[in-house]
């Protein structure tokens, strides 16, 4: 049995029943990383010693009879644009390439309080822009169903690392579908939260109003465990939602008696690949088998919700990014006055995605653009939020694709972001109206690539997308997949 | 009517602070005109009376105390600045057009 | 050609909170550099803002005593721009929704009171601080920044462009200032940068009703520059304008030393702050109940305090505006009038003597107990001692807070009067000077103050100047 092939949750049960300890725990994740992240390249920063460190802890804790929580010696990776105290977070790009943050985000506090080594950050497209985990200023990571394959992204090196088998749990961040797509290209599960139920104080912001921190797993039972701990009202984040949270843990049995569902059709949306189509379809009829009632419903403004996204997100983050100045941390350049060494700072800084996206968003929001542009955006995105508004007047749940296409080559859309901002086309409108969305595995192309499901709920109800993750992984055998890595000696065996 | 970023392109350069070289200049022009000729579909869209989404959250401002916490110490605050002088941050000189700014 | 002059003025105020108007970090003044400065105020990537209550507070406070319309929601926006003492490259401030909208403030003015109105009363966060190394901002080879201040509550208030000369700003500044501090929102520290000013200037031919071309004053540190750079700024723009020149819209700096406006030339189009709703803070969203609690705590404002020492004391309207303007020496005003009713020589007293003596040792009138003024004056009025003594002795009250009681104890400084006393001392006066005495039956007025001059020597000022006068006049 080897341990780094083990569930979130059953490595909780066997630690607590001490049937192994968190250094034995650790170890195993560390040495899998070692075999298999040199191929993939799903990290940017390992921490071995750290999370030996403590695992060793949490053992002596455990030994001491201290009551700890489940998740304690649960080893977790963790996407590197999530503030770590004394640990370089550099969102994969050159300009924070050594910046070490003097504090943690809240969700980091929350882990490190819970006693779950971190092994690492993981690799990202640089500032969670892109959709494909190549626009890191580092290296690109690696589909482990085919290396030759992107990862999907931004949140690839989470996705990548939990499929196969470097860490058990990770932490993403998605604003227009940075964890569902890359879980979905992956073949894992991926829950981005309802905007304001996981605390975003210490995520580097991209778009402030549409950054959700979620959780990528194997399994909807773990998701629910980390969502469990990281989820909740804090007092830092204004945005943060006050509501109590519920045990998302248990008692994740889908009522299908009861359940309406709404198929999503995609009106005018180009290069959607048939597989795709077909496995969202064979969902929905697996659904209506098992007594859910299901029904189509469109979302007709889909695509011009991508559009607004093009325009909302780099807005806000040609703000949010104006503080990578060179004065006060980060990469800094040279220049005989103030402006020069701003400019030329940002211009070597930063990454041709990055100052793409700065470019339009200054755009946007600059005089005589302003309303055009921007303010057009964000009233269309009030049209979308009524649509969502109108689905869930009939359904409890939506029910469509995390990506339109299975993992696609790399390199294939570098030279044309157009096409690389259409891979995220089924995940944006669901960030745009705040509500809750989640990517769990449907089926396998004729390739043998993941096919991913998305689900979608009204907001706060992510416990209802867990319940349904759930019983997708119920339908499957063997529960959950892993990608064989033919390519690594050994590579392991591919089931849970 | 198609958009023409090569105009733009200096002026956002600038106000962006973001110095690029002359041919990344010429192909960002290209792309981003692209991009914004997509994103401009959303003018087809009726959006008279819709008031814009700021927040989808939607909540008034949360209040704290007002109560002291502790600062970072110094040496913290500043261990990631690259130009440091006597517990200050350096840069360099203002110009006039800068000032004019502020 | 004669010109009208039209100026609005764009006041920032630093609200008197504990902490800054986002993160819990002090916003003492003169800490060491950089040592208030958290992730929050230092634009650490990753950190948020969350509001302080007591800098809305203060801000509605501000508000309301200005007469402004508070909005029951307003919303904070950020300005996106570039400088190295703004940490996150925006200043979170309002924009469309601003807090309070209109008010009027009136102030006296030669030609009598007028109400000046506002436009707008808002809330945003203050830059840090650039420390120029070199003579000035734009000469130096380098500047050093603290961020200390980043982070601190600010107020702007703007006004209507409804001001005429520099003196009158400088009178509507020094009115604003007043209420201010009345309010408790600020201590408007022109030296410290707690209270700073802009100022917009045009000239219009007289009888226009458009505005002209306008100019941007920027760093003037006192109310004096303020008068000063507008005044100078003034005769600059009609120079322009009689030379058939006309004036180019841009932001000038006051330069102290040349005591003259000096031009920056601004990029085209430079001032691009691009400008949107605050992702990061919800809409801000006051009760009426808060908004009229803060209404009725309200302290009692400087026109009102005018009015009612005018009323309750029967002062005269130069000492009402004087102990209403300088808001300490009203305060110790009455406080002293609580336990002495004579009003008139009180009043007479503390703007005389005391603010005399204030000034010359550089204290405040808070450092002088008013209960030390009514016994010094009760002393007085009992003909303990007498006038010249009672004004030594408030001089030393001034320097040392002694009490003027234990004074007249120690140095026998209480008057000396009675004949017993007087008499030997009259008698040898004029037996020593035969000469004064003699002019004096001559009718020369002058002689008998050199004989009284010379008792007051032997007493040492002790004795009453009056009562010698008498014993003189019947002894010759
Ligand atoms: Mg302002
Ligand atoms: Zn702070």
């Amino acid at each position: 049995m080897r341990l780094y092939e083990q569930t979130a949750a059953d490595l909780s049960r066997m630690l607590q029943s001490r049937e192994v300890s968190s250094v034995e725990v650790v170890r195993s994740f560390l040495e899998r990383i070692n075999e298999v992240d040199p191929h993939l390249k799903a990290f940017i920063t390992q921490t071995p010693v750290m999370a030996l460190d403590s695992g060793g802890e949490i053992d002596a804790r455990r030994m001491r009879g201290e009551t700890i929580h489940p998740l304690a010696g649960v080893p977790v990776a963790v996407k590197d644009n999530i503030s770590t105290m004394d640990l370089r977070t550099t969102c994969a790009s050159r300009i924070l390439e050594n910046y070490i943050p003097p504090f943690d985000a809240t969700v980091i506090s929350a882990i490190k309080k819970a006693g779950m080594p971190i092994l690492g950050k993981t690799n990202l497209d640089e500032f969670a822009m892109g959709s494909s985990t190549e626009n890191s200023a580092f290296y690109p990571t690696r589909n482990p169903w085919d290396p030759e394959r992107v990862p999907g992204g931004s949140s690839g090196g989470s996705a990548v690392a939990v499929a196969t088998g470097m860490a058990p749990l990770a932490l993403g961040s998605d604003t227009g579908g940075s964890i569902r797509q890359p879980a979905s290209l992956c073949g894992v599960t991926g829950l981005r939260p309802t905007y304001g139920r996981v605390s975003r104080y210490g995520l580097v912001a991209f778009a402030s109003s549409l950054d959700q921190i979620g959780t990528v797993s194997t399994t909807a039972l773990d998701g629910a465990l980390l969502m469990s701990l990281v989820a909740g009202y804090d007092p830092l984040d204004s945005t943060s939602l006050p509501d109590q949270i519920p045990d998302y843990s248990t008692g994740l049995e889908l009522d299908l008696k009861n359940l309406r569902v709404g198929l999503i059709r995609y009106g005018r949306v180009e290069g959607f690949d048939p597989q795709v189509t077909e496995t969202v379809t064979q969902a929905a009829s697996l659904l209506e088998e098992h007594g859910a009632e299901v029904g189509e419903v469109s979302l007709p403004l889909t695509d011009y919700g991508l559009s607004a996204y093009y325009l909302i997100a780099p807005s806000e983050a040609s703000s949010n990014l104006g503080r990578y100045d060179g004065v006060r941390y980060g990469f800094c350049s040279d220049g005989d006055s103030v402006e020069a060494m701003f400019s030329r700072t940002r211009g070597e800084g930063f990454g041709p995605e990055v100052k793409r996206r700065i470019m339009i968003g200054t755009y946007a929001l600059s005089a005589g653009y302003y309303d055009a542009y921007y303010l057009k955006a964000m009233k269309v995105r009030t049209l979308i939020r009524r649509d969502y508004e109108q689905a869930f007047k009939k359904f409890d749940l939506l029910l469509g694709a995390a990506s339109p296409t299975p993992a696609f080559k790399l390199g294939e859309k570098t030279e044309d972001p157009l096409q690389m901002y259409l891979s995220d086309v089924c995940n944006i409108t669901d960030s745009l109206a705040g509500v809750p969305s989640l990517a769990v595995p449907g089926g396998f192309s004729s390739s043998g690539l993941p096919i991913g499901l998305q689900l979608t709920a009204r907001p706060l109800q992510e416990k209802l997308l867990l319940k349904a993750a759930r019983f997708f992984e119920e339908q499957r055998q063997p529960a959950f997949l892993r990608p064989r890595l033919e390519y690594l000696e050994g590579g392991g065996s591919n089931e849970i | 009517m198609p958009v023409d970023f090569g105009k733009e392109v200096d002026y956002v350069a600038r106000l962006a602070r973001l110095s690029l070289e002359p041919g990344e200049k010429e192909r960002m022009a290209g792309q981003l005109s692209e991009i914004l000729e997509t994103a401009r579909r959303i003018q087809e869209l009726d959006t008279t009376d819709v008031e814009p989404t700021s927040h989808v959250t939607e909540l008034p401002a949360v209040l704290r105390e007002d109560r002291i916490k502790l600062s970072l110490p110094l040496n913290r605050a500043l261990q990631n600045s690259p130009r440091r002088e006597k517990g200050f941050v350096k840069v360099p000189r203002i110009t006039a057009s800068e000032q004019a700014e502020e | 050609m004669k010109y009208e002059v039209v100026i609005g003025l764009e006041i920032h105020v630093e609200l008197l909170t504990a902490s800054k108007l986002f993160c819990g970090c002090s916003t003492a003044f003169g800490d060491e550099p950089n040592s208030n400065c958290c992730p929050v105020c230092l634009g650490l990537p990753g950190s948020l803002p969350v509001f302080n209550r007591r800098a809305i507070e203060l801000a509605v406070t501000a508000a309301l005593a200005l007469n402004s319309e508070v909005q029951l929601t307003s919303r904070f926006d950020r300005k996106n721009y570039f400088y190295p003492d703004l940490p996150k490259a925006y200043q979170v401030s309002q924009y469309d929704r601003p807090l309070a909208r209109g008010g009027s403030l009136e102030v006296e003015f030669n030609g009598g009171r007028r109400g000046v109105g506002l436009e707008r009363v808002h809330l945003e966060e203050e830059a840090g601080k650039l420390i120029h190394a070199g003579d000035s901002i734009i000469g130096a080879g380098y500047s050093l920044v603290d961020y200390n201040r980043a982070g601190i509550p600010l107020l702007e208030i703007v006004t209507a462009p409804e001001l005429h000369s520099g003196r009158e700003a400088r009178l509507f500044l020094e009115d604003l200032r007043t209420v201010l501090l009345y309010s408790g929102v600020s201590d408007c520290k022109m030296e410290e940068g707690s209270l700073r000013c802009d100022a917009n200037i045009s000239l219009r031919p007289e009888g226009s009703s458009e505005l002209g071309t306008k100019a941007e004053v920027k760093n003037m540190n006192s109310f004096r520059s303020v008068e000063l750079a507008l005044d100078y700024e003034v005769k600059r723009q009609e120079q322009v304008l009689s030379g058939g020149g006309s004036v180019v819209q841009e932001t000038c700096h006051w330069d102290e030393e040349k005591k003259q406006t000096i031009a920056l030339r601004g990029k085209e189009g430079s001032s691009d702050y691009r400008y949107f709703p605050e992702p990061d803070l919800l809409p801000l969203v006051l009760e009426s109940d808060f908004i009229q609690n803060l209404g009725r705590s309200l302290p009692e404002l400087p026109a009102a305090r005018q009015n009612r020492l005018r009323d309750q004391y029967g002062l005269e309207r130069e000492e009402a505006f004087l102990l209403t303007a300088n808001r300490e020496l009203g305060d110790f005003f009455e406080e002293a009038a609580g336990e002495y009713n004579d009003y008139r020589t009180l009043v007479n007293w503390i703007q005389g003597d005391l603010l005399y003596q204030l000034r010359e040792s550089g204290k405040q009138a808070e450092d002088l107990e008013p209960t030390l003024l009514v016994k010094l004056l009760r002393l007085l009025d009992e003909g303990s001692i007498n006038r010249p003594v009672a004004k030594e002795l408030l001089a030393e009250m001034v320097q040392t807070g002694a009490d003027p009681k234990k004074l007249v104890r120690e140095r026998g400084l209480e008057r000396i009067s009675g004949l017993e006393s007087l008499l030997p001392l009259v008698e040898q006066v004029i037996a020593e000077n035969p000469e004064a005495v003699e002019n004096y039956r001559r009718g020369k007025e002058k002689a008998l103050a050199f004989l009284v001059g010379k008792v007051m020597a032997m007493t040492k000022g002790r004795a009453d100047p009056a009562e010698l006068n008498r014993l003189f006049k019947e002894k010759i």
